[in-house]
């Protein structure tokens, strides 16, 4: 089957290496001690929600927050209870706007996947951490999590995912996150990519903003073998607002492409945008940033704006931001560009007796700042700061 | 707002001012394409043996292909049977001086405000008719010989430069590129052939006026030039055709050599029928144009002024294999009622030290969709490639949709590119401005519109700039202009 039939959508990005392999997806037997490397600072404060090889492990997992505050079910529970409206009403949105094989993939476990709800005018005081670990300690491993949340009107919500390979067999991750946020609700995703060479990815994260309501989102990259991170952000409610980040440090032959989309559908929405990206060795960047401005969105301001530098001769970067405007009375741009660090910048610093190896991580640590600034839970970022710190100085 | 709204709509609908039919008879061939009529086009061509076969090869391969739709266009499929392939004006003895052109054909330009007689007497640009498919009249010919550069119809050039169309033609665009490429290699009728001779800089404007005429008829241009090692050249290509009903199609390919230190400056003002204000009819162009810069510091610039067509599918390339070479491109398109353009450019970096400038504007109005489609390519041996894009796009009205899809490709961490666009509808304030000083709506809208697109305008030549500000104002304007 070709599972990335749309060729335009998968352009830069040859995923057939990582989809011909032969992988398990059998449950397997992970310890609280394997998981310990992966756990993120802060955790003993978080909601530590465990999926392993795509499904929901309730003994690695822990859950801090009164079930008042944060609901967790099955999907499959949540089809048939109380949830059983709001679950067919939003579940697989998503699939209207990736209609390619690898998606509908995931689709196949959907009963597997788990519906996290934050009632109305709630902010639990636990943040959640998503932990994917995927088993390959034994064979190839694939997983497919299949998660739906739903932050109630005037929620407050503040999730990281981050992802983990054991072993030294690929693995191949193919998620789908649906994210459904209600009128005056608040939501920050955060989502670290840091695994190995040999885990591959493709990610979907689908959020829609059902209601006037404010998302933030910041996907960090550092590791991993082929990954694709689809985003898309559906503003479905007038005067919405979103800020979506993004960074890619790639090194080795990691290729990270960064697929997203804001689709204005109502009027008043206000977005902006900004992806950074650095590509050494022999890796490759790719962004393709799309936005839609439909008809009825007028008064739309979007923004969007895509920064590279190429360290390396041998690395790659592919840029394809799109704008596809539909009504008039809109404010829309887009910008990017790739290049090098400044010379001049580099001389001013060596003037003053920084060898050259050095300086050109403190410029690149800069360059990456302005996308680290943006998490917000100063645990995070303080972990993000010192990965990205040992990403540079390394070789 | 509203009141704004309503100055707009009145404004934006205009009627295609150039529609009318020259009454010329026409040695046409029956509809339908086959081996038959391709070797039936090449030899009512007399020609050699080596043209017929690269015709079949082209057709041959052509055959294999589907019709492409990436584009952001939508239009019904084309019935390529239903096309008259090849069609020549009648009186078509050789001719030395405008005095033996049909009085008919000469009217037609008067009527176009591009007398041929006013052109040749007041500004000195030599003029190559394409009335239809066929040259039929040369001017400026002799003046340009003497100092041994060739501007002639593409037919000509291959009875009389066998050897310079053998190693040119499909250099630049193979007839394998794409679909409409391949069909417009077998069936091309006619285009101009110019070759700049070495040291040599151009005198005067080379320009190409085509006029579609024959009903059913599709127009196939071929065009080649060739600017020798440290020649310039400066080539204007405009077009207006008649109002009619059925759909026509242009396939044209335009192909440009420049080589070292060389320059090939490429304007076109494209006006043909638009359709009528629900959609109905209009020319579907669908066009490849691409040049390289083969030699060390030299300079290809295309230059387009789009306010025609149906359908617009083109994106005018430089390839920029030599060192220090530099590609150009700048375009204004306008689309109004129901008309779709999906046009940009394509600078490919090959050599060290290149650089790229692009500036696109799209305008929008009526019920259109307005695409800019371009890609940015450094290689890994493109040290130093230097690319800036800036594309704008301005909507009037709210029906219609302006688009951007930029392609960047790069793969040499010395490679500067920036590209950067916006997209927004005139501004409430810019308008009130005008108005405030007592400059009427229409004339505002106007006014603005123009210092929009201004930037390309100016790179316009002179003759060309004028005619193409009054056509932008005569696309947008019921009324004025």
């Amino acid at each position: 089957m070709d599972l990335t039939n749309f060729k335009e959508e998968w352009k830069y990005t040859n995923i057939s290496s990582v989809l011909e392999k032969a992988y398990v997806t059998a449950p397997s037997e992970v310890s609280a001690e394997d998981l310990n490397a992966f756990r993120m600072p802060g955790h003993h404060k978080a909601n530590e929600l465990v999926f392993v090889n795509g499904r929901y492990a309730p003994a690695l997992s822990q859950v801090l927050s009164s079930e008042n505050e944060l609901v967790i079910l099955p999907l499959k529970e949540a089809m048939n209870g109380f949830f059983r409206d709001l679950v067919s009403s939003h579940l697989n949105k998503s699939a209207d706007y990736i209609k390619d094989g690898v998606h509908a993939l995931n689709g196949e476990y959907m009963q597997e996947g788990m519906f996290i709800y934050v009632p109305k005018g709630l902010k639990p005081q636990h943040p959640i951490y998503m932990y994917h670990v995927l088993d390959g300690r034994q064979a190839p491993v694939m997983a497919q999590p299949r998660n739906l949340i739903y932050a109630d009107e005037r929620s407050r919500l503040q999730l990281t995912e981050t992802y983990a390979t054991l072993g030294t067999s690929d693995s191949f991750c193919n998620e789908v996150l649906e994210i459904i946020v209600a009128q005056d609700a608040y939501v920050e995703y955060y989502k670290l990519q840091n695994d190995v060479a040999h885990a591959s990815q493709v990610n979907t994260t689908h959020i829609s903003q059902i209601g006037r309501s404010y998302v933030h989102t910041v996907v960090i990259s550092l590791g991993g073998g082929i990954v694709r991170n689809n985003m898309n952000l559906v503003l479905d409610a007038a005067n919405n607002e979103a800020h979506m980040y993004g960074l890619y440090l790639l090194k080795g032959k990691t290729h990270v492409d960064n697929h997203t989309l804001i689709d204005n559908k109502q009027p008043g929405c206000f977005s902006n945008q900004l992806y950074k990206g650095i590509a050494d060795d022999s890796s490759t960047g790719v962004f393709n940033g799309r936005i839609m401005v439909q008809p009825d969105a007028q008064k739309t301001n979007a923004y969007q704006s895509n920064k590279n530098i190429l360290l390396s001769d041998n690395a790659t970067i592919n840029a394809k931001p799109q704008l596809e405007i539909f009504a008039d009375d809109v404010k829309c741009s887009h910008g990017c560009t790739v290049g090098q660090l400044d010379e001049e910048a580099l001389f001013y610093l060596r003037a003053r007796g920084i060898p050259r190896e050095k300086a050109e991580v403190l410029l690149l640590q800069a360059y990456a700042a302005d996308i680290v600034a943006q998490i917000k839970p100063m645990t995070v970022r303080a972990y993000v700061e010192r990965l990205i710190l040992e990403h540079l100085s390394v070789g | 707002m509203k009141e704004n709204q309503d100055t707009l709509d009145l404004t934006t609908p205009s009627e295609y001012k150039y529609g009318f039919v020259t009454d010329i008879d026409t040695d046409a061939i029956p509809k339908g394409l086959s081996e038959d009529v391709i070797r039936l086009i090449s030899s009512k061509k007399n020609e050699p043996e080596w043209m017929l076969e690269w015709r079949l090869k082209a057709y041959q391969y052509w055959l294999k292909l589907e019709e492409p739709e990436w584009a952001n266009l939508h239009y019904p499929k084309i019935n390529y049977q239903d096309i008259i392939y090849y069609a020549a004006p009648k009186p078509k003895k050789q001719l030395n001086s405008l005095d033996e052109v049909d009085p008919e054909l000469l009217s037609t330009f008067e009527k176009l405000g591009i007398s041929l007689s006013e052109q040749k007497r007041l500004t000195g640009v030599a003029v190559d008719v394409v009335m239809d498919s066929v040259s039929v009249a040369t001017s400026f010919k002799e003046q340009l010989s003497e100092i041994g550069v060739i501007f002639c119809s593409i037919s000509e050039a291959i009875q009389l430069h066998p050897e310079l169309v053998k190693k040119y033609m499909g250099s630049v665009v193979p007839m394998t590129d794409n679909y409409f490429s391949a069909l417009n290699s077998a069936v091309f009728t006619d285009g101009s052939f110019c070759y700049i001779p070495k040291g040599v800089r151009c005198p005067m404007e080379l320009s190409t006026y085509f006029r579609i005429n024959t009903e059913n008829t599709g127009q196939f241009e071929r065009t080649l030039i060739i600017a020798e090692d440290e020649s310039y050249v400066s080539y204007l290509e405009g077009c207006t055709a008649p109002m009619r009903d059925e759909n026509q199609l242009h396939a044209a390919v335009v192909e440009l050599v420049a080589m070292e230190k060389s320059e090939i400056k490429y304007s076109t003002v494209q006006n043909w029928y638009p359709g009528d204000k629900e959609g109905k009819g209009g020319i579907y162009n669908f066009v490849t144009k691409r040049g390289i810069c083969k030699g060390n510091h030299s300079k290809i610039s295309w230059t387009q002024v789009e306010t025609g067509s149906a359908i617009t599918w083109k994106y005018p390339s430089v390839i920029l294999k030599g060192d220090h070479s530099i590609g150009e491109f700048y375009s204004v398109a306008f689309t109004n009622n129901y008309q779709q353009a999906d046009t940009g450019t394509k600078m490919i970096h090959l050599g060290k030290n290149t650089r790229s400038r692009i500036v696109a504007k799209g305008i929008s109005a009526g019920h259109s969709q307005n695409s800019y489609r371009g890609l940015v390519r450094a290689s890994k041996q493109a040290v130093n490639a230097r690319n800036y894009s800036q594309c704008d796009s301005l909507l009037l009205g709210d029906k219609c949709g302006a688009h951007t899809f930029p392609y960047i490709e790069v793969k040499n961490k010395t490679a500067i590119i920036e590209h950067e666009a916006t997209t927004s509808k005139i501004g409430e304030d810019q308008l009130f401005y005008c108005r405030q000083r007592g400059i009427d709506p229409e004339a505002a809208v106007a006014l603005i519109v123009n210092g929009f697109a201004k930037e390309v305008m100016n790179q316009l030549p002179m003759e060309f700039a004028i005619e193409a500000q009054k056509l932008l104002a005569i696309s947008m304007e019921g009324s004025v202009g």
